[in-house]
């Protein structure tokens, strides 16, 4: 058997004299949807940001694919396979749709300086061959109607599906989503979980932080939990809804009852 | 539609030929210079978002460069030896130019895109004092406040002809004019590119440019490298057209205006500077005689901040948004 | 040494200066995050007031200073409701596009008054120096040293005790929460902008008589104040006070042992090298990904 695709070692980040994550360690395995839960200041989007790039942990490892990717730039991380969505600001606004898709595109490019000023047939193949793989790509997700509206006057609903799939087209191994339901309605919860389910489909392993109670139940293979920075419990939805730790953690939080609701 | 560059390009092209009034091409022409730089900020603060208020360093350092290459130079460089630089034919001037002009800009670049926001601001801004203090100072090389004086004059290698120093007035202005197209497209080349996306995302959410692989500050440096060059030709071209270089080309002013004309023209678009350059350009002479040359940098200030406030993204935009409502 | 010396007592007095000026720039950016490009404008209005106060107006020197400051304090006050507080909600950028373009009406609206010619404002004091022992130094330069100080303390004691000083102070933590409390940040801004505004007029009006007053004056001014600012810590207040002094001690030192020319060289340099080599300790990391 091979490791993990993912494996956080003895994360810990303290932020000023603030511990935002004081000893975490988990592991996602390879083509499964892993959700990562916990009230609010538990440490999710810290986890995030460290295991993304965006912050330097005080210590601990970061492992991708067996390779240590800790204080990498995200940039690097991304192009190794490890790519994040953002819970605000998550498209390029001033862009329409298709530019959006086109840039997130970037990486299957090769051309440079010398290749944009003289516009050479190579170049001019990969440009089609970028479009069509943006133009693909909407149709997939089913914003292809969308492609020439600017990204900032997309419906809210929209505008966070466009934030997963400008993750999704950089065809990661890994794709860490931030709160991907946040802030929809129920019918647009149950579209950003069929988008989940259809990339993993597609060979994408997914790391989920959501609040949304129900749809981590539903389509979670694992959950960790996380509370005041550490991983206080680990296991399949059946395993964690009975877990004694997790139900006093969330005691009170009122994110239990949605799970409850839907089990 | 996409005709009417073309045809705004033989227009002015055609200028010497109608009006061969000599005023009116050295108006013209320095008009010209300035809106090549203006093009070269546009590529740093309009389309990548940074706000490079040193950029007339790398018209400064082009002026110099050329001047240099043209005049030769005898100077020490330590440990008792010297270095002696014949006078060069002109277009080798120009080249030296925008060599010396990228190589700063590749310096520039690696050094201040570690930092953003204002601390990017006043690293450039002390990047274009430094070089003043330098150009006033290092009087064995650049004469300091006594300037390069007797640069001649532009020299082009045409078929048949040979080498042909451009001394006429209509000669000039034509040279700036293609120069200033050839920059206009080189842009237009990049910023409709793989590249130029990469600009543009990082110009609308860095983060997530970030996010989706897009080195960021590659690509800055990228954009400064090529912004520099066409600064340094614009400077090259300015110095010969002169005649004289003195250390105040690298003055806050010089930049502020370029700014002006690529905030005031709409920053971000690939006409935006060439619409500001020219009003921006022309202004100087419109004023002549009629006001104190103070109250013309007055209206230039004025002018900045009520485009900021009232008309933020630029003639260009603006003028499209209003035919788009019409159409 | 006893050159070492002379030149640590020019650097004193030429540092307190430099604080006054430098505790302004950070104090507009700290609580405002303005980028206040017209700090040496306000220097060098300064300065021409106390000029003509002195030599047009026949007001005794004592008291221009002091009307000189209050002008500098009533101007920054309309500069920053007529263009900032329109501007509150805009980036940072266009905030600075839009001082710049006030720094440039400015500068050569002073030009077009005073005209281009460098000016000298007398003053009451004795030209010929005190000497101490093996250092000496002009009563003038003795006077503005003793008034910056004063002022600086003053201002910290503002600061620290006043009730508008605490709103300010609470306003440069953290504007939100300030509001939050109740503190009306849209006058705190203009009351800080009035008051930074004044000290670079004060600093003006006490250097006019030491150095030339000029129309370009504000220019490197205005660059030197970022130079303190910045190897203070961009907003930090203390930062400012000890980054003038420093600045003072470096252009002294550094002028006197290696190079006149390039005095002025090396506060530019030596912002580059602070904002190159320690980006991660001067950038405030404050904001939240995602």
């Amino acid at each position: 058997m091979i490791g993990p695709l993912l494996e956080v070692r003895n994360l810990a980040v303290h932020i000023g004299g603030l511990v935002a994550i004081a000893d975490m360690s988990f592991q996602v395995p390879e083509g499964r949807i892993v959700s990562l839960i916990g009230p609010n200041g538990a440490g999710k989007t810290t986890a995030f940001n460290v295991i993304s790039g965006y912050m330097r942990p005080t210590k601990g490892r970061v492992l991708f694919d067996g390779a240590d990717i800790t204080g990498l730039p995200p940039e690097r991380i991304a192009t190794r396979g490890l790519v994040r969505s953002f819970q605000r600001t998550s498209v390029f606004a001033g862009c329409t749709v298709l530019e959006n898709a086109l840039i997130a595109l970037h990486g299957r490019g090769r051309a440079g300086l010398l290749g944009a000023l003289l516009r050479a047939p190579a170049q001019r193949r990969e440009e089609a061959r970028l479009l069509a793989e943006a133009h693909s790509m909407l149709d997939f997700v089913g914003l292809a109607a969308r492609a020439d509206t600017p990204a900032e006057v997309l419906a809210y609903g929209e505008q966070r599906r466009l934030g997963i799939v400008l993750a999704a087209i950089v065809s990661p191994r890994l794709l860490l989503l931030d709160e991907p339901a946040a802030g929809l309605n129920p019918s647009e919860t149950q579209a950003a979980m069929e988008l989940i389910q259809k990339l993993r489909d597609r060979r994408m392993t997914v790391l989920l932080v959501e609040h949304d109670m129900a749809m981590v139940m539903q389509i979670s293979d694992s959950i960790c939990v996380l509370n005041q920075g550490r991983i206080i419990a680990e296991g399949s939805p059946a395993e964690i809804r009975q877990h004694p730790e997790v139900i006093s953690a969330y005691l009170g939080s009122g994110h239990w009852e949605g799970a409850d609701a839907q089990a | 539609m996409s005709n009417a560059p073309w045809a705004f390009v033989a227009a002015l092209a055609a200028v010497p030929v109608l009006v061969p009034n000599p005023y009116v091409l050295a108006v013209l022409t320095l008009a010209g210079i300035f809106v090549i730089g203006a093009i070269s900020l546009n590529l740093l603060l309009g389309y990548t978002g940074q706000l490079s208020l040193g950029h007339g360093a790398f018209f400064g350092l082009g002026a110099y460069a050329s001047a240099l290459t043209s005049l030769g130079f005898d100077i020490g460089i330590g440990f008792g030896l010297r270095l002696r630089v014949d006078p060069q034919p002109v277009w080798l001037g120009f080249l030296m130019a925008i060599l010396v002009a990228c190589a700063f800009g590749w310096m520039l670049g690696r050094l201040a895109f570690r930092v953003r926001g204002a601390y990017f601001v006043i690293i450039t801004i002390c990047f274009a004092q430094v070089l003043r203090m330098v150009a006033l100072n290092w009087v064995e090389l650049t004469q300091g406040p006594m300037a390069l004086i007797s640069i001649p004059p532009v020299s082009l290698w045409l078929p048949g002809l040979g080498v042909v120093p451009l001394v006429t007035k209509a000669q000039t202005y034509w040279l700036v004019l293609a120069v200033g197209v050839l920059a206009f497209l080189l842009v237009r080349q990049l910023v409709e590119s793989r590249i130029g996306r990469a600009l543009i995302a990082l110009r609308s959410n860095e983060a997530l440019a970030r996010s989706v692989g897009i080195p960021v500050t590659h690509y800055l440096v990228v954009a400064a490298v090529v912004s520099a060059g066409i600064a340094g030709a614009a400077g090259s071209l300015f110095a010969h057209y002169m005649g004289i270089v003195d250390p105040d080309v690298f003055m806050f002013i010089y930049t502020v205006t370029m700014v002006i004309m690529v905030v005031t023209g709409g920053k971000g678009t690939l006409w935006g500077p060439v619409v500001g350059g020219l009003i921006f350009g022309l202004i100087p002479d419109l004023l002549r005689g009629r006001a104190a040359p103070e109250l013309q940098w007055v209206i230039y200030g004025v002018a900045m901040i009520l485009f900021v406030m009232f008309l933020p993204r630029g003639i260009v935009p603006g003028v499209q948004s209003l035919l788009r409502r019409r159409a | 040494m006893d050159q070492a010396l002379q030149h640590l007592v020019n650097g004193t007095v030429l540092g307190g200066t430099y604080a006054l000026l430098g505790i302004g720039l950070t104090l507009v950016f700290g609580v405002m995050r303005v980028v206040n490009f017209t700090h040496g404008e306000f220097y060098a209005f300064g300065a021409y007031i106390t000029y003509g106060l002195i030599v047009l107006g026949g007001v005794n020197y004592f008291l221009a200073l002091p009307l000189a400051t209050l002008a500098g304090v009533a101007l920054g006050a309309l500069l920053e409701v007529a263009l900032l507080r329109p501007m509150r909600k805009a980036d940072i950028d266009s905030v600075m596009l839009v001082m710049i373009g006030a720094m440039l009406a400015m500068q050569n609206l002073e030009m077009f008054a005073w005209g281009g010619v460098a000016k000298l404002t007398p003053n009451p004091f004795d030209g010929s120096p005190l000497v101490f022992g093996p250092v000496s130094v002009l009563p003038l330069r003795l006077f503005v040293l003793v008034v910056s100080v004063l002022m600086l303390l003053g201002f910290w004691l503002a600061l620290e005790r006043s009730r508008a000083g605490m709103a300010m102070r609470a306003t440069f933590q953290d504007p939100e929460t300030a509001a939050l409390m109740g503190v009306r940040v849209g006058w705190v801004n203009t009351a800080t902008f009035a008051l930074g505004s004044g000290l670079a007029a004060a600093s003006g009006a006490l250097l006019g008589p030491v150095f030339m007053t000029s129309p370009t004056m504000g220019d490197l001014v205005g660059l030197k104040a970022f130079a303190i600012v910045i190897l203070g810590g961009l907003g930090s207040l203390p930062g400012a006070t000890l980054g003038g002094f420093a600045l003072g001690f470096v252009e002294e030192f550094a002028g006197g042992y290696l190079s006149t020319e390039y005095r002025d060289t090396f506060g530019f340099l030596l912002i580059i090298a602070v904002l190159v080599l320690r980006p991660q300790g001067l950038v405030p990391a404050r904001e939240r990904i995602g």
